[in-house]
């Protein structure tokens, strides 16, 4: 039987989720002793439209060529994983999504607007082809990327599990936030993954992660307004990292709006 | 040879944190036209930062790198707390000192082993040349994560690291935590001095040029986290005399902004570091670099993997200092309400200067942001240095050579493209 094969391909991000591969020290030695590294530009291997079992992809789609090459890549991939925020929700740059203004950001930015190409909005590699396996968080952890290329690999359904922060928590028995400081913890709608590392260092979590299963954010959001939250401040906590995922993205923009 | 018309044209530059291309025409055997294109899309942070809370800022100004999120946090609390108003304590100033020499040793240590060695020494990647190399790869990643460790430290993670607020730190680590990270770091310091020594003995070019090294400094310390901007040509001004010194501009093939000093490219990065501050390092560390038979301040470029390993050894130095002194405090952070103004921040990124500029109104709203990271500071000096050193390399050379040759430039600046993206398409026009 011939050796898996994988790939890994940027699109706009920060390079961070690849860096589960690249932080993975021996573990990163072990993979490619495993697995044919067909394309991870980073690190060297080249091979963009090569045929792979696995293309994980890192980064959201922002320009017309992206959508070309993300066709392409589906294409040559018998199954696609995104890598974190960007590739599963659009990033932190889709706060630029739906902001009338924003046209006019590039020429504000750049002295050559017309040498820029950008599409309006920073979109999730979801709106343009099926994915396979969505991997959430700003950053994924290493563990997260090599159990879901361990399970693939051997036929079964990756734990990708989806409740919240909260749950972690209690697992490690640190004082919640929220009751013992009345601080705007988005813990109790956010996935877990990050090993509750903000509420571990004393402060709320901001929802790295984006939306738990099945996440009661209509409460959340009149329990931060009942808290003392401007209702600004309230919609701010909603529309961050992962401003497009729903439910986030509605309360958020409802909050948004009853503010204006 | 030089009669034909080439169009070479690699789809992807490898080992770059990003997206970019190189343009090179040859005629009648000189270059004619050379531009790095460097074409990530363009996030605009600057832009949806406006109306966010200063509290948001570190952690959105983080999203630019994941490779140094942590130079991203520094400049921005930097520049935010002057505005405020928030003088940051001793114990602050050296627990952020030492979170950024996490964030060195793991740049610098990725840098090292998983970018540029392989070009020296013939691998098209860390993996194959771990295939011949295992002890000096294996060597590599445990000081790439030893950096890591710093980071999470302070941060709870290495990318993104949570820790970090205006004013300080969201908590202080224990006691035990710092002895245990100390002792970590400290049986890694023979494996730092092994590896300048590897470095210096690696088949390097010769590649000596003019340019002016751009650094902070006269902080009284090797220059990480403050300082003023100063140059191998007498520069030597305030943070916030940036914009009259240096002009961003807008090159057509780019979505990364040039920055050229009074019209003259320049370098910034470990380099221009180490060639501006050798009496600053830790006696140690310069005792090293004395031995490993490199004459500093250098001018051959390519002498910056070098410096990058020396700074690996001088920030592991720093750490262990920091740690054997380390207390937890009460108040790892300081507040303050928040006022309008304009602040500043500079910081020594793993490449190089990072400059910030914030304007916040009374509510503590951003009103505007500016962020010059370092790559865009060394854009113009890359172009410079390609033009040299493929004259020099020889401009008959098979066009493979003259791509691998060009690549080995570009990476030798670690250029974050992300900070800016990955295509290095090379097409060369040879006529």
């Amino acid at each position: 039987m011939s050796r898996p094969r994988i790939a890994v391909h940027k699109f706009a991000s920060c390079d961070g989720c690849q860096l589960a591969f690249l932080n993975a020290g021996e573990s990163l030695v072990t993979l490619a002793q495993r697995v044919d590294i067909l394309h991870f530009a980073e690190a060297g291997w080249i091979d963009q439209f090569a045929e792979v079992d696995i293309a994980f992809v890192e980064g959201s789609i922002s320009t017309e060529h992206d959508i070309e090459r993300i066709r392409a890549v589906r294409a040559s991939a018998r199954y696609l994983v995104t890598l974190g925020v960007c590739a599963t929700a659009g990033g932190l740059q889709a706060l630029r999504n739906g902001v009338k203004e924003s046209a006019s950001w590039v020429a504000d930015i750049y002295a050559s607007p017309q040498y820029i190409e950008c599409l309006p909005e920073s979109r999730p590699i979801s709106a343009h082809v099926k994915v396979d396996l969505e991997i959430w968080g700003c950053p994924v952890t290493t563990e997260q990327v090599l159990g879901a290329t361990a399970s693939l690999l051997n036929g079964v359904t990756p734990a990708n599990p989806g409740e919240p922060v909260c749950v972690e928590c209690k697992r490690r028995g640190y004082t919640c936030v929220a009751v013992t400081q009345n601080a705007p913890c988005m813990g109790p709608v956010t996935r877990t993954g990050c090993g509750a590392l903000c509420p571990g260092v004393g402060r709320a979590c901001y929802g790295c992660f984006g939306p738990a299963e099945l996440p009661n954010a209509a409460a959340m959001a009149e329990h931060f307004e009942q808290s003392g939250l401007s209702r600004r401040d309230v919609a701010r906590r909603f529309l961050f990292i992962t401003s497009t995922a729903q439910p986030f993205a509605d309360i958020g923009q409802r909050y948004k709006e009853q503010d204006d | 040879m030089t009669n034909r018309t080439v169009n070479l044209n690699v789809p992807v530059l490898a080992r770059v944190e990003g997206e970019g291309a190189l343009d090179l025409s040859i005629v009648n055997g000189e270059i004619s036209e050379l531009g790095l294109r460097i074409f990530e899309p363009p996030r605009l942070f600057e832009k949806f930062l406006e109306g966010r809370h200063y509290m948001e800022v570190p952690d959105m100004v983080a999203r630019i790198c994941g490779i140094c999120p942590v130079a991203y946090q520094m400049s921005a609390v930097q520049a935010l707390e002057s505005i405020l108003g928030i003088e940051p304590t001793p114990w602050i100033r050296d627990m952020r000192r030492l979170f950024y020499c996490g964030e060195w040793i793991e740049s610098h240590g990725l840098h090292i082993h998983l970018l540029a060695a392989p070009d020296f020494l013939g691998f098209a990647n860390a993996i194959d040349m771990a295939g011949q190399h295992p002890d000096i790869v294996r060597r590599g990643l445990r000081i790439q994560e030893a950096g890591n460790a710093i980071i999470r430290f302070l941060g709870g993670r290495s990318v993104h690291p949570v820790g970090v607020r205006v004013g300080g730190f969201w908590h202080a680590p224990s006691r035990s935590a710092a002895a245990a990270l100390r002792e970590e770091l400290q049986a890694l310091l023979p494996e730092a001095e092994a590896l300048v020594l590897w470095t210096a003995a690696l088949p390097l070019p010769n590649e000596t040029q003019d340019f002016e090294c751009v650094s902070l400094g006269r902080a009284g310390e090797y220059p990480i986290t403050r300082g003023r901007i100063v140059s191998s040509r007498g520069l030597d001004i305030d943070i916030a005399e940036f914009d009259s010194e240096f002009k961003e501009s807008h090159a057509p093939h780019s979505t990364a902004l040039h920055c050229h000093h009074r019209g003259q490219d320049y370098l910034v990065g470990p380099l221009a570091r180490l060639n501006l501050n050798l009496d600053l390092l830790p006696a140690s560390t310069r005792k090293l670099a004395q031995a490993c038979g490199m004459h500093f301040p250098s001018s051959n470029i390519f002498h910056s993997i070098v410096a990058r390993a020396l700074e690996i050894h001088a920030a592991l130095v720093e750490s262990i200092r920091l740690l054997e002194a380390y207390a937890p405090t009460d108040t790892p952070y300081l507040e303050a309400a928040p006022r309008a103004g304009v602040g500043f921040g500079a910081s020594e990124a793993p490449r190089g200067i990072l400059w910030h500029r914030y304007e916040l109104d009374d509510s503590g709203s951003i009103v505007s942001a500016r962020i010059v990271p370092p790559t865009s500071q060394n854009q113009a000096r890359i172009e410079a240095d390609l033009r040299t050193s493929l004259n020099h390399f020889g401009l008959d050379q098979p066009e493979e050579k003259i791509r691998h040759h060009a690549e080995t430039v570009i990476r030798n600046y670690d250029p974050c493209i992300s900070c800016a993206t990955h295509f290095l398409k090379l097409s060369i026009d040879r006529t």
